[in-house]
């Protein structure tokens, strides 16, 4: 069998090639041949139009996070026999692997995790795209106005390329936020205004404010759902 | 003069012979005629008032100059909670129940200094109602195996010398001086033991794969971040029985080649952090812990980190986080932790039963443990039997016993002679099992099939008056505050499951509501990145397979048929039973029952706020609840 090795849109005949660190999968029944130690979302970008896998909280240039788990794939490693779901930005390509990228299972998981999200992001525009594409017309469920995903795409480009970890993940569960340092919403000195998190922003739920820092989406929750959460805003003046 | 004193002060073992000669010497030391007093130290019993025991004890016999006569100390958790304070009189053990500070100087009169039995303070079978005088005959106790709880009455937690008198580093000898690290792990996978925190990885594999994991450092973790509503079995091996774990932590790391430990415990433990602190810090002076542990050539510290109260850092990977100082996040286990664990080195996390079920099997060997269990599980497994139920308390039994012998032999029984409905294993992830599967056996691998799980060993026993939506619904809103935030299944779902079931409990339930939570439920299973996630919906998933008839009545008839949900109940009087006497109307806080008197009463539906007060201060059954 000639192996192929592919980097974008490149096919390079390596069959003959020693000491190459290449690993041969199986992917939507298409056999590839690809550089180790890399992701299956990774391996699947670089090599055009073998599968589309969509993914909200990726972005080649940050560590992966697998937050949205829009990129969940089905994947054997046991020649076919068992199947399990995997976050396809996380799972590392692996010799012999099996990866199904659209089954019905996945289609369905992935209109399952589009319905939550245009019910916390309505008017959001890339979620009303994939809402479009996966055929999800209306969430079954309550719906919010809020634009923020809680990807981390911001928290990590600020920590990972600029280095400045100007902004953080605060808070847990449906509290969870994106803020400045002591739980703040205006940035201070830790920014340098560079705008990367608005940049990296995949549903432009960050701006660039008139003072040339960012402005960081606020969770919209009712003041009375917040009950016994810490929240800066929830302490009276004086402490807060 | 000042190196005679720091000789005489030093306590570290430099040996097995000065571990050995040490042992003798208290055991030799010990006066077999004094009696013992154990006063149950538990957190439990000091919810009760056993502080207030124990001063009272140590009062008395300082004042009547008692204490050559009596071994007084205060233990761990004996497990009868319900019936705390428990006080224990040795040698014959002689049980007493619901002790007060008042009841101590007939203690000390009768029992200590005549050995007899104080009638009132003994337990009284409710089947016979016959008094049960020594703590062996009591039937909470003798259907129970307590091999790890056992120590926990006998030793004072505090007091490292009582921990060495009964046995204890012998299997840290063992294991220096006899087994090889090969060995020890050999040991441990034919001892078939598994992963008492939840998931029930066979631990042997773990070590093994930790063993030959290749790295420079090696770490070895506790997991003492107990979080489910109701459970506290981990919380009382640390608070009762701290070197159990700590030895069984020293004998891990030996194996895998580790120098570094920790012990990951809530903050909300005080004294579990307190014991085990204090623990630390003897083990360290007698040189169980340190470089060259009685001169093996082995070297191995152990640290302990205070979690900030998020259930999710229970899962291993949010535990690392948070040890690592990072956010308490859970992260993909593409890669195995044995491999990549703490600060991206092969370490070996287990449980705090788990650790402490090391030493057991090291001293006692792997064919006597295998013995004990069933197939694929082997051992006995703590739980915490809560609810309505006669005996709560820790229970530690050997795998495979049935539910309803844990439920009615050990457990006394429903509450009140009430109906059984369901039991919730496995903490808030766990399924509802009902009544038609009670004799279903409780392992690793026959709890999953009912849709259901082992967890951590939690058990929740629920009676008729329980009603299944509003139990989904605790669970569900439990688990959504607790999620981390991260995955969109767990975050979004959890919070959408959330509001349905809140919805369903409110009366404004839809027949759809019921495929929406099947389909949430999937994508949690299929999607979410941790395990909090992907088991998440197991409460809703088996009360909807058990129990649909009650989210039916719910959602069709608006009715709640447990009588639980306010929105859906009406509280109303019989004019036939009704005496008129008044007194529901006094109770009344919102003045919304008028009536004559000795005439019948009646309830103004618009100004009633369904607390339930009439309904419970009727003594004629007359006010109606539906």
């Amino acid at each position: 069998m000639t192996k192929y090795w592919i980097d974008g849109e490149k096919a390079i005949d390596i069959s003959e090639a020693d000491d190459v660190n290449s690993v041969s999968f199986t992917i939507d029944d298409k056999d590839v041949v690809v550089s180790g130690g890399q992701s299956i979302l990774e391996a699947v970008q670089r090599m055009s139009g073998i599968a589309n896998i969509p993914a909200l909280c990726y972005h080649p240039a940050v560590r992966p996070y697998g937050a949205c788990r829009l990129c969940t794939v089905e994947a054997s490693e046991d020649g076919g026999k068992n199947f399990k779901f995997v976050a396809a930005c996380l799972y590392p390509v692996k010799e012999g692997i099996i990866v199904k990228t659209s089954t019905e299972k996945v289609k369905k998981l992935r209109k399952g995790i589009i319905e939550l999200l245009l019910a916390r992001c309505p008017n959001t525009r890339i979620i009303q795209e994939l809402a479009a594409e996966y055929g999800v017309e209306k969430p079954r469920f309550s719906v919010g106005d809020q634009d923020c995903i809680l990807c981390g795409l911001c928290v990590r480009a600020c920590q990972e390329i600029i280095g400045k970890s100007a902004i953080s993940l605060v808070n847990r569960g449906i509290y969870k936020e994106v803020a400045a340092p002591f739980y703040a919403y205006e940035l201070g000195e830790g920014c340098i205004g560079c705008g990367d998190c608005a940049f990296v922003c995949p549903t432009g739920a960050i701006t660039m404010g008139d003072n040339g820092k960012p402005v960081l989406p606020r969770v919209k929750i009712p003041y009375a759902e917040i009950g016994a959460m810490t929240s800066r805003e929830k302490l009276p003046a004086s402490q807060g | 003069m000042v190196e005679q004193v720091r000789k005489l002060l030093d306590k570290k073992l430099k040996n097995v012979q000065e571990l050995e000669k040490l042992r003798k010497t208290i055991l030799d030391n010990r006066d077999t005629s004094r009696i013992t007093v154990s006063v149950c130290g538990g957190t439990g019993c000091r919810a009760s008032g056993a502080e207030a025991v124990v001063e009272a004890f140590a009062e008395e016999i300082e004042k009547r100059e008692l204490q050559v006569k009596i071994d007084f100390k205060e233990t761990g958790c004996h497990g009868f909670c319900e019936r705390g304070p428990v006080v224990v009189i040795g040698p014959k053990k002689i049980f007493y129940q619901h002790v007060q500070p008042e009841d101590v100087q007939e203690i000390i009169n009768e029992t200590v200094l005549q050995g007899k039995a104080v009638k009132r303070l003994l337990y009284v079978d409710p089947a016979t109602g016959e008094e049960i005088t020594y703590e062996s005959d009591v039937p909470f106790y003798n259907k129970q195996t307590r091999l790890i709880l056992g120590a926990n009455g006998e030793i004072d937690p505090t007091d490292i010398e009582q921990y060495i008198a009964a046995g204890g580093y012998s299997a840290l000898s063992k294991a220096l001086f006899q087994l090889n690290p090969d060995k020890i792990v050999n040991e441990i996978t034919s001892a078939g033991l598994r992963g008492r925190g939840g998931g029930g990885f066979p631990t042997g594999r773990k070590w093994q794969s930790c063993r030959t994991s290749r790295s420079d450092v090696k770490y070895v973790l506790c997991n003492a971040d107990e979080g489910d509503p109701g459970a506290y079995q981990d919380r009382s091996i640390l608070e009762g029985n701290p070197h159990s774990v700590i030895e069984g932590m020293i004998i891990g790391a030996y194996a895998i080649g580790a120098s570094q430990g920790f012990v990951y415990v809530r903050n909300e433990y005080p004294l579990a952090v307190e014991h085990a602190r204090i623990a630390l810090e003897q083990a360290m002076d007698y040189g169980f812990l340190g470089e060259n542990i009685l001169d093996s050539g082995f070297s191995f510290k152990i640290t302990i980190n205070k979690g900030g109260g998020a259930f999710v850092c229970g899962e291993s990977s949010a535990l690392i986080a948070s040890l690592e100082g990072k956010i308490g996040e859970p992260k993909s286990k593409y890669t195995h932790m044995s491999e990549k664990g703490l600060w991206e080195k092969p370490s070996l996390l287990n449980n705090v039963k788990t650790w402490a079920n090391v030493p057991l099997i090291i001293n006692k060997g792997a064919d006597w443990y295998s013995k004990i269990g069933t197939a694929g599980s082997k051992g006995t497994m703590i739980f915490s039997l809560v609810g309505k139920i006669n005996n709560s308390g820790l229970v530690e039994v050997p795998m495979g016993i049935t539910l309803r012998e844990m439920i009615y032999d050990i457990g006394g029984g429903i509450l009140g002679g009430k109906k059984f409905k369901a039991v919730q294993t496995g903490g808030p992830s766990g399924g509802c099992i009902p009544e038609q599967f009670l004799d279903t056996h409780v392992d690793f691998d026959e709890l999953p099939k009912l849709g259901s799980m082992m967890g951590s060993g939690g058990m929740i026993v629920m009676d008729e008056d329980t009603c299944m939506v509003d139990v989904a619904r605790y669970f569900i809103n439990f688990l959504k505050g607790e999620s981390c935030g991260k995955c969109v299944p767990c975050r979004e779902g959890l919070a959408k499951m959330s509001d349905i079931l809140d919805r369903i409990t409110h009366g404004e339930g839809k027949p759809e509501d019921l495929d929406t939570m099947m389909d949430l439920a999937e994508i949690l299973n299929a999607g979410a990145l941790c395990a909090l996630g992907r088991t998440a919906a197991n409460p809703v998933i088996s009360t909807l397979k058990y129990f649909k008839d009650e989210y039916m009545a719910h959602i069709n008839e608006k009715k709640c048929p447990a009588g639980v949900c306010r929105e859906l109940i009406q509280y109303s009087i019989d004019p036939e039973k009704c005496t008129g006497c008044g007194l529901c109307a006094r109770a009344c806080s919102m003045n919304a029952i008028s009536g004559e008197k000795k005439e019948p009463h009646v309830v103004n539906q618009n100004m009633c706020i369904k607390c339930g007060v009439c309904y419970d201060s009727c003594k004629f059954g007359a006010v109606i609840k539906q």
